[in-house]
């Protein structure tokens, strides 16, 4: 893959992104539960260019044993992107940035977890970034949030997050890398709905009060039709096993 | 009070159950006047009480549940063992069958590293790791049959509405099965041609657990499982 060019314009003469997209149009996004035999709960989701495998185990004994505390179960989140994630190979060691993203991701999600119930175990949560184009910490926790339910580990709800930023002076949700490289601002925002909690909130670049008013509303709005999405795909593993032997008896009775 | 949810029905966790004064049952927490769920699981109406049946999830210990598991290390007065719980259970030698007092002997004769053993859960609390007894009938160390692993989830629908699923199973297939709340199953059988179809059988329960009409399925898989062995014995025969 070619070293992404500047682009002239993020956005063209009829008002569309370099996708193609609105400036209020998420990018197409997939979502998979169950999708890794050996983690107890898993989940990818693929958002535009963005491919994110997250895993979760637990909960489970404690090692190192003095992590552990004593009223509550610990999670501990590692983010990392593959060395092939991005054009330019990328270190497989932790660096500054992958460290600070697996902080902000854990503390999105400790919120939603019903961590008292599990005293002195932890829960892991993984999230591998296969390929990264932008907004990889919002998918990554979309995705971890999903992989938590499937683990069964009682939770109040799933956490969505989405991006929202500036372009070419103009509010744009969801921003891809180019937009975000090139872009003047970036807001990550991680939302519990039902409980109305923001748990996730960085910004980087310049906004107006009333444009981060605006912005901030936007990726709320997302993360809401994340929140559905996630769920469909949660319901949606339970769903065709829950039909698929049905069909099969109704077959049987035909033949 | 209003029912939200279809009753029977998948609910994913947030998932609005009902709303006003129901009885919170597990997995279901309040916010305000609304239920919501907090796992992935069935909906389920006892009465007034609105309760989620989880479709995953490991196994957590509680006082009284019979478990199977593996010896994992011998100390100076017990043994540890692998219940399949977040939490590493002791069975204290005092907790074995047989004369009290100081111990002579090695704890090995009794329980080695790698052995099964049956128990049952002495004591739990979020403070201390499980406590195990062997004391008791049918309880103490697994030295035949055949072991079944599946999720502790699944249990309750092995087990069925007052045993009917389990019970059908051991008339079925005339095995011997014992069912570990931990997840842990062991089946004896006359052959291991019985066995095998009361393995397959678990499995079947496990992986199909959430679906209706699961007894009369395996009901069926069985027969045509015993006829399948049937005719390939009068072949070898």
């Amino acid at each position: 893959m070619p070293e992404p060019k500047q682009p002239e314009k993020l956005i063209d003469d009829k008002g569309l992104r370099i996708d193609g997209r609105r400036l209020d149009e998420l990018r197409p996004i997939k979502l998979e539960v169950g999708v890794l035999d050996k983690a107890d709960g898993s989940a990818y989701i693929e958002q535009g260019k963005n491919k994110i495998l997250a895993a979760v185990y637990g909960p489970r004994e404690a090692h190192p044993k003095h992590i552990a505390m004593p009223e509550r179960a610990v999670i501990r989140c590692r983010y990392h992107m593959a060395p092939f994630s991005v054009d330019e190979r990328k270190s497989p060691a932790p660096s500054r940035r992958e460290m600070e993203l697996s902080k902000v991701i854990r503390e999105s999600l400790e919120p939603v977890v019903l961590t008292d119930l599990y005293p002195r175990t932890t829960i892991d949560v993984f999230v591998e970034v296969l390929q990264s184009d932008g907004g990889s910490r919002c998918a990554g926790i979309t995705a971890a949030s999903l992989a938590l339910a499937d683990a069964g580990i009682p939770m109040r709800e799933m956490v969505a997050a989405c991006a929202v930023g500036k372009i070419q002076g103009k509010l744009a949700l969801d921003l891809s890398d180019a937009e975000d490289k090139y872009g003047e601002a970036d807001i990550p925002v991680a939302l519990v709905p039902n409980a109305g909690l923001v748990t996730l909130l960085q910004m980087d670049g310049h906004l107006t009060l009333s444009e981060f008013e605006h912005g901030f509303s936007m990726a709320l709005d997302a993360c809401k039709t994340l929140h559905g999405m996630q769920r469909d795909a949660l319901k949606k593993k339970y769903a065709t096993m829950r039909e698929a032997p049905e069909e099969r008896e109704e077959a049987e009775v035909v033949a | 009070m209003v029912l939200v949810a279809e009753p029977k029905q998948v609910v994913a966790p947030g998932e609005l159950l009902a709303e006003g004064d129901h009885l919170l049952g597990d997995n279901a927490y309040r916010l305000g006047t609304k239920i919501f769920s907090d796992s992935i699981g069935i909906l389920e109406i006892d009465g007034n009480r609105v309760f989620v049946v989880p479709l995953k999830g490991g196994y957590i210990p509680r006082a009284g549940d019979l478990v199977a598991g593996r010896i994992v290390d011998i100390g100076l007065s017990g043994w540890s063992v692998d219940i399949r719980a977040p939490y590493e259970a002791m069975l204290p030698a005092s907790e074995t069958p047989g004369p009290r007092g100081p111990r002579r002997r090695d704890l090995s004769t009794s329980f080695d590293v790698g052995d099964m053993v049956l128990a049952e859960i002495l004591a739990f609390d979020r403070t201390r790791d499980p406590l195990l007894t062997v004391k008791g009938p049918g309880l103490g160390k697994v030295a035949s049959g055949r072991v079944v692993e599946i999720s502790a989830a699944k249990i309750p629908r092995l087990i069925g509405r007052k045993g009917s699923m389990i019970s059908m199973l051991k008339k079925e297939t005339d095995c011997q099965i014992t069912v570990g709340q931990n997840g842990v199953v062991l089946v004896w059988g006359k052959s291991p041609d019985a066995e095998r179809v009361a393995v397959e059988a678990i499995y079947m329960v496990e992986r199909e657990a959430h679906t209706r009409g699961l007894t009369d399925r395996i009901r069926d898989m069985i027969s045509r499982s015993k006829m399948v062995e049937q005719v390939a014995g009068t072949q070898t025969a």
